[in-house]
């Protein structure tokens, strides 16, 4: 591997928690990211957002509640967290309802910060 | 940024959300989304729509293998896995809409 | 140019393995390289040599494996999806080899293109 190379990753998230595996193992490559030292950014849109809205309990359904992971990306240095604005709304949700600080971002400003990535993953 | 496509626009909205957010670009439909570039498929019209501002591009041999070659809109590309493994190559990066 | 691949579901339910198969093929004839194709999530499968499919179809997980002897192309499968679907070192088909996220991250950094095929 070349060394220091620095390639911006992004990692868009357009699926629920729960119902498929998806939203966790892309929170494992995520994090194995950020332990190579890349830049990162983690993109919410479509169903993706439901993933960070707070008071998950997941005893019910015997299932580890992985949603306290995005409360510690921080401790990772990745700070870059992106929700699209029209898929917020229209999943009845606001700001006050997600467990993290994210920016909220119009369609058109998501799309341009899409241009500029060397490396998208989408799931 | 090539978007590629890969299921039907009736099945998912992952057609709908790359073209809500993408204004330039490239946009490849292959497997299941190939039915979004046939004539009088619901999605027709918004994929006309794109196509002012996107490039659109269907894989042949999805087309083929469903019975839809015939039924292409006008305007949009067939491409083989080698026009697939060029349009990666001329886009400065991509993107899968899974 | 450099290719990565990334495989994220199974053999013969989607059509997502055959489709980077073709596309891999397809790079190769063009005189690419190929970096590593690297398999997640139910991708894992692809690796299995336990699978056996009917005669008159086509067999992927052997598919690859001549792929990567042919192309010295590198397939790797995620140790921890591969262990939570039951893929281990025993049942691991020829060509593949088992190890960790960061094989993944390493791809995308050397390669030029990184692609994706899923569900």
């Amino acid at each position: 591997m070349s060394e220091g190379a620095i390639k911006k990753f992004m990692f868009v998230n357009r699926k629920a928690p729960y119902g498929t595996v998806y939203a966790l193992e892309a929170l494992e490559t995520v994090l194995i990211t950020a332990a190579f030292d890349q830049d990162v950014s983690l993109v919410f849109m479509d169903d993706g957002v439901f993933q960070l809205k707070k008071g998950q309990q997941t005893k019910g359904i015997e299932t580890k509640n992985f949603s306290p992971t995005y409360r510690a990306l921080d401790g990772y240095d990745i700070e870059k967290l992106y929700v699209e604005q029209e898929s917020m709304e229209a999943r009845g949700l606001t700001e006050d309802d997600l467990l993290v600080d994210v920016t909220v971002m119009s369609r058109a400003d998501m799309g341009k910060l899409m241009e500029e990535m060397d490396v998208v993953l989408s799931c | 940024m090539l978007h590629i496509i890969n299921k039907s626009p009736q099945e998912r909205n992952s057609l709908d959300s790359c073209l809500r957010v993408t204004q330039s670009g490239a946009v490849l439909l292959i497997e299941d989304a190939v039915y979004a570039a046939t004539r009088g498929n619901a999605a027709e019209a918004k994929l006309r729509e794109a196509m002012g501002s996107l490039k659109v591009y269907a894989l042949g041999p999805d087309l083929d293998a469903r019975g839809m070659s015939d039924r292409l809109i006008d305007g949009v590309t067939a491409v083989d896995y080698a026009g697939f493994v060029d349009l990666v190559a001329e886009h400065p990066n991509c993107q899968s809409w899974l | 140019m450099k290719f990565a691949i990334l495989i994220n579901e199974g053999p013969y339910q989607h059509q997502a393995s055959d489709s980077a198969y073709l596309f891999c093929k397809a790079a190769l004839a063009k005189g690419h390289e190929i970096r590593r194709v690297f398999f997640y999530h139910d991708g894992v499968n692809n690796s299995s040599a336990l699978t056996e499919p009917p005669q008159d179809d086509r067999n992927i997980v052997v598919r690859w494996g001549k792929l990567a002897e042919e192309h010295k192309v590198d397939l790797v499968v995620c140790v921890a999806a591969a262990l939570r679907r039951g893929i281990k070192d025993d049942n691991l088909a020829a060509g593949f080899r088992i190890s960790g996220l960061g094989q993944l991250v390493e791809a995308g950094i050397e390669a030029d293109r990184l692609v994706t095929f899923g569900d």
